[in-house]
């Protein structure tokens, strides 16, 4: 069976089970519909929660982004785990208490004001959309790469199946068809990591397999997997893998600090999450499921930075990897995402052989290192870097050069100048320097030459997460529009029937509009991730916490706080990313000025896009706290309220059972 | 969802209204406690060791793993999990306690009455 086939079958069963499971898990109210009836067992919610936390971009994107990071990349694994730290001890618990479906709905709530509620409503709805939508481009790579439809088609199908179980089953149906989706992506990101980690050192734990020495097989030195890393980085001019704030390129330890606090107090305010909280039936159950949650998160968590590693050997070494590689010697999987321009080859210096390395100059340089014979460490030269991304190249350029490099780069000015003014063509029209990074977790098994079946599996698991993250932002959105923008704004005397109606409508929408833009990706998408995470740490966080920890902090000084939070990070984001975000490099220029310059450099302490929320969060927090004293304080009602916050829940209470009439 | 209207802090028979008042506020300060013990750890191991003093721990090894990088990609992690499961047994424990108390205040106040 080739490679094809068993895509489909994959794939084909894992979505008829998705869809068996909603058929049987159809509901007809509200509170079935948006919290699940409240009656999920702990350990159950525990892998829904963990399906809807470990998104396309956890899957797909962290390994790859990692494996060319080295050290710094750890801040994707610190910053989502250790935000969820503080979202099960600092925000659900309280939240529960509440006992409303939204974080727009407390907002609202405690600071007694509808702007409050709106400011929230709105960062809410933009955070879960920007999340669909990378989502949903997950899907359309994934088929368009191994199913050979084009990505539209892909796009289409997920969107077809999410539709049906989220319309239908809404948060039951999604509950239980995550349950599914947590064991095919868990299976499928650890059987090839484990299957590598074998191959490469012997160890059937990846964890462990990470700090272990390699197999003689690999290397008769038998060198620590981690320490090789680092001397074939080294040899090719990146920093040494495991080396915290290397002095050539990547991130200072303040980036890292403010990118990990910004992505943890990010995460503690994504709202989809925080919504599983009310899926269970008492506290107890509330917190085991947390616990489960992060237990099973963490399964693929502590994997990703070993596959990260594996795939940084097969990428960057000389014998198993790319570099020296002439055309013939190219591996399958090369082949297989040069078809789309995720990764491209350009020989600018002639000589045959591939050259992955970190001198962006055209001409070779003495910036690696190496161990001569007496292992001593010698300066040696590297080639400048052969292997591009092409992706964002205009479609005739982007044929040209999938077709036949070589005779591209001829008839663009040749080698004679060592390629330069070719690779500044191409640097022009939107190439990066490097391959793509979302390539790795879908190549590693086909790097590792593992069976067909296990990469066909890894698709499989790649939809999974995507599917199931959108399907949980699919619903945020849609109890965000009936709930609080319907209900609880425009029609309070709406009635059951009608608010699960405006509920499914709601998803209908959100998923069209989401589809959309996961076939048409507008180029920022990727940017305004980091917006996103930085938008929830500058808004939501300060607001719940102080929200439940301060009797003190009324309405005004909560909204200044938001507002400042939000209108400085945004404003950053924009100056910082101005030519994506404002869809023009000319307009970009005449607002901010040329690139690199003044506003268009991390002008605040050096502090780049993603790490600026940590800023915006604190600019909140004072904001907020200085103008407490002088504003007044909630009303009796706000603190009634915020003392029954604070007050246990009744042990092993059931939730209400009148409306528990499911089916 | 209006779960609030069976408040544990008003239990069906007429108890001591200060003394329910003075357990809630041992609960929180107990509650409170408990979680800043956790997040200091938190921040310790994730921040500290994970960021902050990251360079220098990697001056020492773990195995294969020089100190700091394992606190950034493994050790910070699994500190994240244990965190979690102690404020789970903790706080359950907590709750238990406290309403073992309100149990103990009701029965005091009835017998007073």
């Amino acid at each position: 069976m080739t490679l094809e086939y068993w895509t489909y079958l994959f794939v084909g069963v894992t979505f008829a089970i998705y869809l068996g499971i909603a058929w049987m898990s159809r509901v007809k109210d509200t509170k079935g519909f948006f919290i699940a009836g409240g009656g999920v067992p702990a350990p159950a919610n525990g892998m829904a929660t963990a399906a809807d936390w470990m998104s396309a971009a956890s899957f797909l994107s962290m390994a790859g982004l990692i494996s060319g990071m080295g050290f710094a990349g750890g801040v994707y694994l610190m910053g989502w785990t250790g935000g969820y730290v503080l979202l099960a001890l600092l925000l659900a618990p309280y939240l529960r208490k509440f006992g409303h479906y939204t974080v727009p709905d407390f907002i609202g709530g405690r600071y007694d004001s509808s702007t409050a509620r709106l400011i929230a409503l709105l960062c809410a709805i933009f955070i879960s959309f920007t999340y669909v939508v990378g989502q949903m481009k997950g899907v359309g790579v994934v088929f368009s790469v191994f199913l050979g439809v084009a990505p539209a088609v892909g796009v289409a199908i997920g969107m077809a199946i999410v539709f049906v179980y989220a319309v239908f089953g809404g948060m039951k149906g999604i509950t239980w068809t995550q349950v599914a989706q947590f064991w095919v992506l868990i299976t499928a990101f650890l059987i090839p990591a484990v299957a590598i980690s074998l191959k490469l050192t012997g160890s059937a734990i990846p964890s462990i397999g990470l700090g272990s020495q390699v197999l003689e097989s690999v290397d008769p030195a038998r060198p620590f997997l981690l320490d090789k890393l680092s001397l074939i980085n080294e040899q090719f001019g990146f920093s040494k893998y495991t080396e915290a704030y290397a002095a050539n390129g990547g991130w200072n330890k303040l980036n890292v600090f403010c990118v990990c606090l910004a992505l943890m107090a990010g995460t503690a305010g994504l709202p989809h999450v925080i919504v599983r909280f009310y899926t269970v039936k008492s506290v107890k159950a509330a917190r085991w499921s947390a616990f489960w949650a992060l237990l099973f998160i963490s399964m693929l968590y502590l994997c990703a930075p070993a596959v990260a590693a594996f795939a940084r050997y097969y990428m960057v070494d000389e014998v198993a990897g790319l570099n020296g590689s002439t055309e013939t010697e190219l591996p399958e999987w090369y082949d297989k995402w040069s078809e789309l321009g995720y990764i491209a080859w350009v020989d600018f210096d002639g000589d045959g052989k591939v050259a992955f390395t970190n001198n962006l100059t055209d001409e070779v340089a003495p910036i690696g290192v190496a161990l001569d014979a007496d292992g001593n460490e010698q300066k040696v030269d590297v080639q400048p870097n052969e292997l591009m991304r092409i992706l964002k190249v205009p479609a005739e350029t982007r044929q040209e050069l999938i077709e036949d490099a070589d005779a591209w780069l001829a008839a663009n000015g040749g080698t004679a100048d060592g390629g330069a003014a070719a690779k500044a063509t191409l640097l022009g029209m939107g190439a990066a320097h490097h391959p793509d990074r979302d390539i790795i977790v879908l190549a590693t098994p086909q790097m590792a030459e593992l069976a067909d079946w296990m990469v066909a599996f890894v698709i499989a698991g790649g939809l999974a997460a995507a599917l199931s993250t959108a399907s949980g932002l699919l619903l945020v959105i849609s109890s965000s529009v009936s709930h609080d923008l319907y209900y609880n704004m425009m029609n309070p005397q709406a009635s059951e029937k009608q608010r699960l109606l405006v509920g499914r409508v709601a998803i209908g929408v959100a998923l069209l509009i989401a589809g959309y833009f996961g076939i048409n990706p507008p180029g920022f998408v990727g940017e305004v991730v980091a917006f996103a995470f930085g938008l929830a740490a500058a808004s939501f966080f300060p607001a719940i916490v102080l929200g439940i920890f301060s009797k003190r902090v009324g309405t005004v000084p909560a909204v200044a706080g938001m507002l400042v939070g939000i209108t400085f990070t945004a404003f950053y984001i924009t100056t910082q990313k101005a030519d994506v975000i404002l869809l023009n490099p000319e307009i970009a220029e005449a607002i901010f000025g040329p690139k690199g310059q003044g506003l268009r450099e991390p002008w605040f302490y050096g502090i780049n896009a993603q790490g600026i929320g940590t800023v915006g969060m604190l600019l909140n927090f004072i904001v907020t706290l200085g103008l407490t004293p002088l504003c007044k304080p909630p009303s009796d009602k706000t603190k009634a309220l915020i003392d029954s916050v604070r007050e246990p829940e009744m042990a092993g209470e059931g939730l209400d059972i009148e409306t528990a009439d499911i089916h | 969802m209006t779960d609030t209207d069976q408040p544990t802090s008003g239990p069906p028979t007429p108890a001591d209204p200060e003394a329910v008042a003075e357990a809630l506020k041992r609960y929180w300060r107990s509650n409170v406690t408990i979680m800043v013990v956790l997040l200091t750890i938190w921040a310790i191991v994730g921040l500290g060791c994970g960021i902050l003093f990251a360079d220098k721990l990697n001056g020492f090894s773990l195995g294969g793993y020089p100190l700091g990088f394992w606190f950034a990609q493994q050790g910070s992690i699994m500190t994240f999990v244990l965190i979690i499961l102690t404020y789970c047994i903790l706080l359950n424990r907590l709750d238990k306690r406290h309403h073992d108390e309100l149990e103990q205040i009701k029965k005091q106040s009835g017998g007073a009455a």
